[in-house]
C-alpha cells in the first residue's frame, strides 16, 4: 500500500504543475486521458515496464535544467527540400516556419483547431488509449490530457516534399508536451521528418492512422550531445496493404525513452521500426517497441543497434504479439549492442507472445565488444586503430540505417554518425 | 506451401512443416496419463490448514532439533508478509492455503522402518508399479531394455518420497563406503546437522520468493546429498516423488553439496494420481558446487496435468538454484517437463567461481489446458564463466508455454560467454508459445547471444551432419536431440522410455 501511496503522491505533484487546455473538440478525449492517468499513476522504479529506465526525472514536477547548446553545425535535413515547421521549446514559431500549405495534405495546429467538430476528434487520444492495453503507458495519457500544441496532419494525396518538424531548444528549464495526429488516406503517401532536442524535457506523442494502402516514411534525429530528457510515443494503426517505416537516430543525450506501439488491423501490411544510437558517457537510451499482429500476412521488422561507451546505457524492450488468427505473420526482431569499453551496459528484453501456429517469428539479441580479428585485419592493411574502430562501428550500425528507404536521407544519417564518431575519437 | 497444405488437409490442425510423428509423439505423451492411479493406504494427516502449530507439528514429526524448528517458524512469519507473484503467464484460481493438508504420511511409516525389508509391501508395490523397484538390484535386470544394459547392470540409488515422507533410500551402505551421504533431508537434519546447518538456505534464502518461503516453513521431506572432496559418486542418485493423498500439498526440499573436485549425477522423477481437484507442489532444490566439482541434475517432471478441460492437475511452483561457489565448478540442469497443470519453474545457476560453467537444457511440453512458464537464470559473477541455454517449448491443444529467462553479466565477469537458443513449436491454432528473455550485460569483454533461430547450433557438428547428406532441419534436430539424449538415457527405466519418445519430436516448423 505504501508503494501505491508514493505513486499517488508523485502523480498528484506532477499534475499540480500542469494545466489542461480548455474547451473545443478535444476536451472529452483530454478528460478521459486524465482519468486513465489517475487510474494508473505515473510509473515508479518498481514497475516492470520501467525496470531498466528510471522514470524519476520524467515524473518530477519541473524538469532538471538542460543547457542550451549550439554545436555550430548545420541542422540535420537542412539540405533536403521540405516543408519546415518549427517549434521552440514546444511552442510553434510561425516566423521560422514555412507557410503550412502543401499539396495533397492539410496541416493545422492543435492549439488553433477550435470548435466542436474536427476530423481529428475520432483519433486524438484514441490510438493512445488502445495502446494502454496490455501495457500501461502513463506518459502517453499525460500527453493526451495536457498537450499544449502539435500538428493535425491529414494526408489525402502524395505531397512532393517531406513535412519536416524541427524542435529547437532555447530555454534551460522548458517542459514541452506536443501531440501530433496523422491520418493518411487510402493510397496516399507522405514522408515526415523530425529533428532537434526540443526542450529541457520533452513529452511527445504521435498518433498515426494509416488507411488501406497508405504509406508513411518517418525519419527522426533526436538532436545530439544535449542534456534533454525525453519520453516519446508513436502509436500507429495499420490498415490493409499499408506501409509504415520509421527510423530514429539518437546521438548522445541525457535520457531518451522512445516507445513505438504498432497495431496491424488490416491484412498484408508492413511495418519496420529501426533505430541507431550512439552513446558516450552520461547517456541512457531506451527503445521500447510493442507490435501487435491482429491481421493475416503482415510483416513486422524491428532493427535496433546501439554503440555505447564511457558508462553509457542502452535499453531495448521489444515485443511481438501475434494474436490468434493472425496467420502467415512474419515477425522479425533484432537488438544488438556494441560495447566499446568495460563501463557501458546493455539491457534487453526481447519478447515474443504467439497465439497462431502458422507464423515465422524470430528474434535475436547480442552484445559484445568490437571484433578483434576484424580490427586486426584493418590494422594489418594500414588503417590506424581509431578509424578502423569507426569503420567497424559504422558497419555495425549500417543494418539499422539501411532501413531508411530514401537514399538521400540514409546518406545524411550515415554522414552524421560518421562525423559524430570522428569527433568523439578526438 | 499451398500445395503442401492441401496435401495434409485431413488433419487441419497440423501445419505444414510439422510431421505426423511429432504430432503423434506429443499426443502420446500428453494424452492418457499413465500414472493416474492411487494407492489405497492408511494415512495419517496433520490437521488441515496452515499456522505456526502446523509448522511446529511438522518439525516434531520429523524429530527435528530446535534450530530447525526456529528456522521454519521464521520462514512462516516471513511468508505471511509476502504476496503471491503474478508476473508469470499462467492463470489459475486463487489457492486457498488453509484448505490443504501440509503433512501426510502412511500409517505404516509411523515407526521408521530400519531397512527396506520392513517397509509396507503396499508402498513397495506402488513404486514397483511406477517402474521404480526399491530393491538393491541391478536396476535394468529383467525389464524392458535389459538387453542393452551392460553385463554387470547399472546401479541407481533411489530415495523414494511418498507424500510427506521418505519411504526408503537404497544403496545407502554402498554409497557410505565411498563417503557419499545420500538420505532423506529429515534424516540429514538428525544425523548430519552440521552440514545441513552450514548449507541450508544459503542458495535459496528463506524469503527468496513466496513459494520458497512457504516451502522453508513446511517442507516435509526430500533428499540430501553430500559428496566429499575428490569423490566421483559411484552410481547415479535419484529421488522419486509421489503424491498420493488427496488435498495434500507436497513440499520437498533437496540439498546437494558437491565438495571440491567431486562429481555426482542426480535424477528426479515425479508422478501423482488423477484427481479432480488441483494439488499444490512447492519444492526447493539447492545445490552447492565447490571448486572443480560437477553436478548434473536431471528431471522428468510428470505430475498429473489435469484433464483435457483443465480439471485437476498439480500446481508446480518450484525454486531450483545451483551455486557454483568454487573456480571451475560446473552444473548442468536438464529437464523434461511434461506434467502439471501449471508450472512455474526456473532452475538457475549462480556462476560465482572463475571459469565456472552452467548449462540448461529443457524440453517443455504443454498440452490440453496446461500452462508452463519455465526457463532459467544465468548469473555470471566470476571471470571467464560460461553458460549455455537450450530450450524447446512445445504447445498443443489450448496450452500456453512460456520461456522466461535471465542472462546477467556483472561488471566483474570479464571474458564470459553466454549462448541462448529458444525454440518453440505450436501444434494447432488454439495454443500459445511465448518467449520472455531478460539480458543484462554490464561489461564489454563478455559475449551474449540470444538466438531464436535454429541455425546457430554448433557449426562443426552441423557441418558434419550436412556433409553426410542431411538437410539443415534434420541436422539441427539430430544435434539438439542428440544432446538431450545423452542425458535422457541416463534416466532410470520408465522415465527414460517416456522421455525418449519426446526425442522423436523434430524441430521443424519452430518459431522463436
Amino acid at each position: 500500500m505504501a508503494l501505491a501511496q508514493l505513486k499517488q503522491d508523485a502523480t498528484d505533484a506532477r499534475l499540480a504543475a500542469l494545466s489542461m487546455p480548455e474547451g473545443g473538440w478535444s476536451a472529452a478525449a483530454r478528460r478521459d486521458a486524465l482519468g486513465r492517468l489517475r487510474a494508473m499513476g505515473l510509473p515508479g522504479r518498481r514497475d516492470e515496464y520501467w525496470r531498466f529506465t528510471r522514470p524519476d526525472t520524467l515524473n518530477q514536477p519541473a524538469p532538471p535544467p538542460a543547457a542550451v547548446l549550439d554545436h555550430g553545425e548545420a541542422p540535420v535535413f537542412d539540405a533536403v527540400d521540405r516543408l519546415k515547421i518549427v517549434f521552440v521549446d514546444g511552442v510553434f514559431d510561425a516566423a521560422a516556419s514555412d507557410d503550412l500549405s502543401l499539396e495533397g495534405v492539410t496541416i493545422e495546429r492543435l492549439a488553433e483547431a477550435r470548435g466542436d467538430i474536427h476530423w481529428a476528434r475520432d483519433l486524438y487520444g484514441t490510438l493512445e488509449a488502445r495502446g494502454q492495453d496490455p501495457v500501461q503507458r502513463p506518459f502517453a495519457a499525460l500527453n493526451t490530457a495536457f498537450a499544449t500544441d502539435g500538428l493535425l496532419v491529414h494526408v489525402h494525396g502524395t505531397p512532393s516534399r517531406p513535412i519536416s518538424l524541427i524542435y529547437r531548444h532555447a530555454d534551460t528549464g522548458s517542459d514541452a508536451i506536443l501531440h501530433h495526429v496523422l491520418r493518411v488516406d487510402s493510397g496516399a503517401s507522405v514522408t515526415v521528418l523530425e529533428n532537434g532536442p526540443a526542450a529541457a524535457r520533452f513529452n511527445k506523442c504521435m498518433e498515426i492512422d494509416l488507411a488501406d494502402g497508405a504509406t508513411l516514411h518517418h525519419v527522426r534525429a533526436q538532436g545530439r550531445d544535449h542534456e534533454r530528457r525525453a519520453v516519446t510515443h508513436l502509436f500507429a494503426r495499420l490498415g490493409s496493404e499499408s506501409v509504415f517505416k520509421s527510423f530514429t537516430l539518437t546521438a548522445n543525450g541525457m535520457l531518451t525513452r522512445n516507445e513505438a506501439v504498432i497495431e496491424f488491423t488490416g491484412d498484408d501490411a508492413v511495418a519496420h521500426v529501426a533505430g541507431a544510437c550512439v552513446g558516450d558517457g552520461d547517456f541512457h537510451h531506451d527503445d521500447t517497441v510493442f507490435v501487435t499482429h491482429d491481421a493475416v500476412n503482415c510483416e513486422s521488422r524491428q532493427v535496433f543497434k546501439k554503440v555505447l561507451r564511457n558508462g553509457a546505457t542502452g535499453v531495448f524492450q521489444g515485443k511481438i504479439l501475434v494474436k490468434a488468427g493472425a496467420q502467415k505473420t512474419d515477425g522479425y526482431q533484432i537488438s544488438q549492442s556494441l560495447l566499446l569499453d568495460g563501463d557501458s551496459q546493455f539491457l534487453a528484453k526481447p519478447e515474443l507472445e504467439i497465439y497462431a501456429d502458422d507464423v515465422a517469428c524470430s528474434h535475436g539479441s547480442t552484445s559484445g565488444a568490437i571484433d578483434e580479428e576484424a580490427l586486426f585485419y584493418l590494422r594489418s592493411r594500414g588503417v590506424p586503430s581509431g578509424p578502423a574502430t569507426d569503420l567497424l562501428t559504422l558497419a555495425f550500425l549500417a543494418e539499422a540505417v539501411d532501413e531508411i528507404e530514401d537514399e538521400t536521407l540514409a546518406a545524411e544519417i550515415a554522414g552524421r554518425l560518421e562525423a559524430w564518431l570522428e569527433r568523439r575519437r578526438g | 506451401m499451398t500445395a503442401l497444405e492441401e496435401s495434409i488437409a485431413p488433419a487441419p490442425q497440423v501445419k505444414d512443416g510439422v510431421d505426423q510423428e511429432t504430432v503423434d509423439a506429443v499426443r502420446e505423451v500428453g494424452g492418457a496419463y499413465k500414472y493416474g492411479w492411487s494407492t489405497d493406504i492408511e494415512m495419517e494427516y496433520a490437521p488441515k490448514g496452515l499456522n505456526e502449530d502446523i509448522v511446529r507439528l511438522i518439525s516434531k514429526k520429523n524429530e527435528e532439533p530446535q534450530w530447525m524448528t526456529d528456522w521454519r517458524i521464521e520462514a512462516y512469519r516471513r511468508w505471511l508478509e509476502k504476496t503471491e507473484p503474478d508476473w508469470a503467464m499462467v492463470d489459475y484460481p486463487q489457492i486457498d492455503f488453509q484448505d490443504q493438508y501440509y503433512y501426510a504420511r502412511p500409517k505404516s511409516m509411523e515407526v521408521k522402518p530400519k531397512s527396506l525389508d520392513e517397509v509396507d509391501p503396499k508402498l513397495l508395490a506402488t513404486y514397483e508399479k511406477l517402474g521404480i523397484p526399491l530393491k538393491e538390484q541391478m536396476i535394468l535386470a529383467g525389464v524392458e531394455g535389459a538387453e542393452s544394459a551392460p553385463a554387470e547392470g547399472r546401479k541407481v540409488a533411489v530415495d523414494a518420497v511418498f507424500d510427506s515422507v521418505s519411504v526408503g533410500t537404497t544403496f545407502q551402505a554402498e554409497l557410505k563406503k565411498a563417503g557419499v551421504i545420500f538420505c532423506s533431508i529429515s534424516e540429514a537434519v538428525r544425523e548430519h546437522p552440521e552440514l545441513v546447518r552450514k548449507y541450508l538456505g544459503t542458495v535459496v534464502p528463506v524469503s527468496d520468493n513466496y513459494y520458497a518461503t512457504l516451502n522453508s516453513a513446511v517442507f516435509s521431506d526430500g533428499s540430501f546429498v553430500y559428496v566429499p572432496p575428490g569423490v566421483r559418486c559411484p552410481m547415479e542418485l535419484s529421488t522419486y516423488f509421489r503424491i498420493n493423498a488427496e488435498n495434500t500439498g507436497q513440499f520437498e526440499r533437496t540439498l546437494i553439496i558437491a565438495d571440491k573436485g567431486s562429481y555426482v549425477s542426480y535424477l528426479e522423477g515425479c508422478t501423482a494420481p488423477q484427481r479432480d481437484i488441483s494439488q499444490l507442489h512447492a519444492a526447493v532444490v539447492e545445490i552447492i558446487i565447490e571448486e572443480d566439482a560437477e553436478v548434473k541434475y536431471s528431471t522428468v517432471q510428470n505430475w498429473y496435468p489435469g484433464d483435457e478441460n483443465g480439471k485437476g492437475g498439480i500446481y508446480n511452483f518450484v525454486t531450483k538454484r545451483a551455486d557454483c561457489r568454487g573456480d571451475r565448478a560446473k552444473v548442468m540442469w536438464t529437464q523434461v517437463e511434461t506434467g502439471s497443470a501449471v508450472t512455474w519453474k526456473y532452475p538457475s545457476c549462480i556462476l560465482r567461481g572463475d571459469d565456472s560453467q552452467g548449462e540448461f537444457y529443457s524440453i517443455a511440453i504443454a498440452n490440453n489446458m496446461q500452462q508452463a512458464d519455465t526457463g532459467t537464470k544465468m548469473i555470471h559473477l566470476g571471470k571467464r564463466t560460461k553458460s549455455r541455454i537450450v530450450s524447446k517449448g512445445i504447445s498443443a491443444g489450448k496450452a500456453q508455454n512460456t520461456y522466461r529467462g535471465l542472462v546477467s553479466m556483472h561488471p566483474k565477469a570479464r571474458d564470459s560467454r553466454n549462448y541462448t537458443q529458444c525454440d518453440s513449436l505450436l501444434i494447432g491454432d488454439r495454443c500459445g508459445a511465448h518467449t520472455v528473455p531478460y539480458i543484462e550485460v554490464k561489461n564489454n569483454s563478455s559475449r551474449v547471444e540470444h538466438e531464436a533461430t535454429t541455425s546457430k547450433v554448433d557449426d562443426d557438428q552441423l557441418f558434419y551432419c550436412r556433409s553426410r547428406g542431411m538437410d539443415e532441419e534434420e541436422a539441427v534436430a539430430l544435434v539438439v536431440n542428440g544432446f538431450c539424449k545423452d542425458v535422457l538415457q541416463a534416466l532410470p527405466m520408465e522415465f527414460a522410455m517416456e522421455a525418449q519418445q519426446l526425442v522423436a519430436i523434430s524441430l521443424e516448423g519452430s518459431v522463436g
